[in-house]
């Protein structure tokens, strides 16, 4: 039994939660490394391959070649390189772009990871709370008959992608009704900055990317909330809360939902990474300026340090997201808090 | 028969819940008092509807459960014809509970002190800070609780503390009844001990009145006043708990007691068969008949009526008949 | 008795409570859930497509220039003006692909990509749960920790690298990468549930009994985990098929044969969007929003037999 009054997350927690976030990103980022040192395509070779594409014939084919392995590096033992390579993760060098050349690639992840960050922010996060408010009304015992026909009629679409969601709403909002700009993240003619109109173009652009992701992901927290609150409405504290005469409101908050929520927010934390992924397949098709058309931009021009840059990119954040959410969740959680058992 | 110190009245109680084979009449015409200042007994072998009857009275009966009959006085007034809106009002104001599991009734994400604080300032309004807290003090000591529990949560209490936080919890607007539900049962024998003094230092100080769940007759013995006992949804015998054991009127009160550890052995029940009988599908007659060594031919034709077979001492059974002088005698078969 | 009330309303309830039985009766073999069937009826139905539109249309028409160009589907029109033809009810798109093939060839191998992936990923996380829950010890954490680090990588950016970097791929081998990181869920779900299990009455029994640990496993404890095993296999072989069309919307995934992705990638990149051929995009987006509906639903159906508090809700 510890004291009362401790308020400072354990440190067994916080070692466990660092540890395994730096598992994550290093194995991520060894996967990464792998994977094309297992293809048979010679990354020079592919590289004097474009060069000669865009310039018709290339002149000291070899010695280019040679110039070519030693600036990558690809000359040196394996084990050097890899070394290397997560020197350069560290410092977020993850060479330049063969595309947009000579622009580093840390510098165009730089540009497209706040569009993304935002995006994610809102549509994961709307998601979310809309979600756990529908599966929580849809379980409690006091909501109205109506809304419990609602809720489960709009969870229909749960599980269906984000980019198919996408595609339904921009043609419906943006091609036939015109009601939301086509593509792009703001307005061709507003200066970027704090200014109203900018801030009005950008969200805008956003709402209908965040709208698509929402649409297909509340659901998800819908039903997992629905489960919780079946369980945690029969057991004791929620009874005695109403042999206690409490309000039905009140227990319905302080009694259920905040109880119900803690394992959603655990799975919260897993589901990130599929909901980034989802997200940036949408920014994909809104030609959204964020990481998903900086990715697939990539993937037309072959560039690929800007899709290992960007992956890894995506990976951190995916990862740091779920340390985030971890580091928080002592705060809502008080048996963490407080050492006890869990 | 309404005696002037009665606290709550419990009237031809019956409660069913619904299976897909047919109603299990889990209370099934229950009817007893509550006096000023008592502990009542309800004992009884798991299954028996101790709880059922207690849940009807408390109206915490749920689907797939219902209140099918009967009435609940309490302090003069019907709770069972109250709406919703005045049942909770009265809930905890008049009539408290001491749950069953003390280890699953307290928010684990709320401290001790504001699941109490919650309940006073639902029902009396907003308090100012120090004297809430003056106030939950104050409960702590009378249950014995250190003051340090204060902003603990119920994960870092043991199950003693937690019990007695809820029976802080249970007196925090000074109710008129109390229904202890099986409050000590999940504890060890030390802790039981001091749960059940801590609940009859409450009443002497309070005057309240408990209805006490057990199925421990020992335990039950050294802190009840009255005992009623219970089986398979109705009430078969009531009596002062000294007259209980002196003169078990009914055959299953006989066994019960039977089943009373003394002081130098701790023997188990002594009943080796719990409820016999589908509950779906009683038998006729007196529900105990088939588990009865007294069983008569007119133990199945009809149910025995609750009769007071010595003043104060009201039993259902049918080997109960009244004699030339209007007065009751056990016939020996 | 002052019941006549209590009575009176209680009528009403009476009739709700008989109806509710009813209801409970209804379902007494759990696997005859409404939800269950619904989705078990559509995912069938959508393979009987696949494999009778095999027999019935001619599955050659998935190739480029096998039909006229850009027909809109029957009873509609093109921007150029031109009507449907019966040759090619559904439309075709803009290099002569007829849509209807496309549905009938691509999405029975979308399926086929989540379960390759879902059955492999299922193997790898029975056998790995089972190790855990059971074996215990330094065994348990290192699959546990794994098992934790691996569930927060996101498959689609590891699979844009691997393709990328490799190239064109088959559908078999698409299903086997993406099992990679399918197997962890399972993992974490069985060695829950064999934790719990193992302290439980009757596998404890069964030990004193002197059963084998083997023995134990699969004859004791796997039975009670089936409602458990479907529902994760559903529940990963969804993840799988919409990692699968994500990665084939941005152009990556097998090439060579179609999927329902891939149909939606051409249609994005061929701005199918402004030239309003809806048909082209919209129908594989429908077929596949029907797939992942009857996926949900027999995830629902599943979980409601697993788990019977939520069959009255």
């Amino acid at each position: 039994m510890s004291g009362g009054t401790t308020k400072a997350i354990p440190v067994e927690y916080l070692f466990n939660r660092l540890l395994t976030f730096f598992l994550t990103v290093f194995i991520a980022a060894s996967i990464i490394w792998l994977i094309p040192r297992l293809s048979p395509i010679d990354p020079a070779e592919a590289m004097l391959g474009r060069m000669a594409a865009g310039a018709g014939f290339v002149e000291n084919a070899d010695q280019i070649l040679a110039d070519l392995r030693t600036q990558f590096g690809l000359d040196e033992p394996l084990w050097k390189q890899y070394l290397a390579y997560l020197k350069s993760l560290a410092v977020f060098d993850f060479g330049v772009s063969v595309a947009n050349f000579p622009t580093p690639v840390a510098q165009m992840l730089a540009a497209a990871l706040p569009w993304t960050i935002g995006l994610m922010i809102v549509s994961v996060v709307i998601a979310f709370i809309i979600g756990n408010a529908a599966g929580a009304f849809m379980a409690w015992q006091e909501t109205p008959k109506t809304w419990k026909v609602v809720i489960p009629a709009a969870m229909i679409f749960t599980s269906i992608p984000p980019i198919l969601s996408g595609l339904l709403l921009m043609w419906l909002f943006s091609a036939q009704l015109g009601w939301f700009p086509l593509t792009g993240s703001y307005g061709l003619f507003v200066t970027p900055g704090w200014n109203w109109e900018f801030i009005y173009s950008v969200i805008e652009h956003g709402a209908l990317p965040a709208l698509s992701i929402v649409v297909v992901t509340f659901g998800f927290w819908a039903l997992g909330m629905r489960g919780l609150m079946t369980t945690v409405q029969s057991e004791d504290y929620v009874q005695l809360a109403k042999a206690k005469g409490l309000r039905p409101r009140y227990i319905l908050y302080r009694y259920m939902i905040r109880n119900a929520i803690l394992p959603q927010v655990t799975a919260f934390a897993l589901k990130i990474g599929l909901l980034v992924t989802g997200q940036i397949l949408v920014e994909r098709i809104f030609s959204y300026n964020g990481m998903g058309k900086l990715i697939y931009d990539a993937i037309l021009n072959q560039d690929f340090a800007v899709i290992q840059g960007a992956s890894y990119v995506v990976i951190l954040m995916t990862a740091a997201s779920v340390l985030l959410v971890d580091l928080l969740y002592p705060f809502i959680d008080p048996r963490i808090r407080h050492g006890g058992g869990r | 028969m309404r005696n002037p110190e009665t606290i709550l009245e419990v009237d031809d109680l019956r409660v069913y819940y619904a299976t897909p084979q047919g109603d299990v009449k889990a209370c099934d015409g229950v009817s007893f008092d509550l006096r000023s200042g008592e502990i009542l007994g309800l004992v009884g072998e798991s299954g028996s509807g101790k709880s059922t009857a207690t849940g009807g009275v408390l109206r915490t009966i749920g689907s797939p459960g219902r209140i099918v009959s009967g009435t609940v006085t309490l302090d003069g007034e019907d709770i069972l014809k109250y709406d919703d809106e005045k049942m909770r009002q009265t809930r905890w104001q008049k009539l408290s509970l001491i749950p069953q599991g003390a280890m699953n009734s307290l928010n684990p994400t709320m401290t001790i002190s504001d699941q109490i604080a919650d309940v006073i300032e639902t029902h009396e309004g907003r308090q100012p800070a120090d004297a809430l807290r003056e106030r939950i003090m104050t409960l702590f000591r009378r249950v014995g609780l250190p003051e340090r529990i204060y902003s603990m949560y119920p994960h870092e209490l043991s199950g003693g503390m937690k019990q007695r936080a809820c029976i802080a919890m249970s007196i925090a607007l000074d109710p008129l009844v109390i229904v202890a539900d099986e409050a000590t049962s999940a504890l060890d024998v030390v802790v039981q001990r001091v749960v059940a003094q801590t609940m009859l230092k409450i009443k002497r100080e309070l005057n309240v009145s408990f209805i006490m769940i057990g199925h421990d007759m020992g335990l039950m013995a050294q802190v009840v006043d009255r005992l009623a006992v219970m089986y398979s949804g109705q009430l078969l015998e009531i009596a002062a708990v000294r007259d209980m054991f002196a003169r078990p009127a009914h055959p299953y009160s006989e066994i019960l007691i039977e089943s009373v550890p003394t002081l130098t052995e701790r023997k188990p029940m002594k009943i080796n068969e719990g409820i016999t009988h589908d509950p779906r599908n009683p038998p006729s007659g007196c529900i105990f008949r088939l588990r009865c060594p007294h069983a008569m031919p007119v133990c199945s034709e009809s149910r025995p009526d609750m009769v007071e077979v010595h003043p104060e001492q009201l039993v259902a059974c049918h080997l109960w008949k009244k004699d030339e002088n209007g007065s009751y005698v056990r016939q020996s078969v | 008795m002052t019941a006549t009330a209590n009575t009176a309303m209680s009528k009403a309830e009476e009739r709700e409570a008989r109806r509710r039985a009813k209801r409970l009766k209804r379902f007494d073999s759990p696997w005859m859930n409404p939800k269950l069937l619904w989705g078990a009826g559509i995912l069938i139905g959508i393979l009987l497509f696949g494999f009778f539109g095999r027999l019935l249309w001619d599955p050659e028409l998935v190739f480029i220039g096998s039909a006229p160009l850009n027909l809109p589907p029957l009873g509609f029109e093109n921007l150029r003006g031109d009507g449907g033809s019966t040759a090619h009810p559904l439309g075709t798109q803009s290099s002569g692909r007829d849509i209807l093939a496309l549905l009938i060839v691509g999405a029975p191998n979308t399926l086929f990509i989540g379960v390759i992936a879902s059955l492999i990923g299922m193997a790898i996380g029975i056998v790995l749960g089972f190790s855990a829950g059971f074996i215990g010890g330094r065994t348990d954490d290192v699959i546990r920790v794994i098992a934790d680090v691996m569930i927060t990588i996101p498959p689609l950016m590891v699979l844009i690298v691997f393709q990328t970097s490799i190239g064109e791929i088959g559908i078999v081998m698409m299903g086997v990468l993406l099992s990679g990181f399918m197997w962890q869920s399972p993992t974490r779900l069985i060695r829950a549930q064999v934790l719990s299990m193992r302290e439980s009455g009757y596998v404890r029994m069964a030990r004193l009994s002197g059963a084998s640990t083997f023995d134990i496993m699969f004859k004791e404890m796997l039975p009670n985990l089936v409602p458990y095993l479907f529902g994760s296999f559903i529940a990963i072989a969804t993840t799988a098929i919409v990692t699968a069309v994500g990665l084939e919307t941005l152009g990556l995934g097998p090439q060579r044969v179609p999927t329902l992705g891939r149909v939606i990638y051409e249609a994005i990149d061929s701005a199918a969007l402004l030239r309003n051929m809806w048909w082209w995009w919209g129908i594989p987006t429908a077929l596949l929003a029907t797939m992942f509906i009857g996926l949900l639903l027999v995830n629902l159906g599943l979980d409601e037999v697993a788990n019977p508090k939520l069959r009255k809700v």
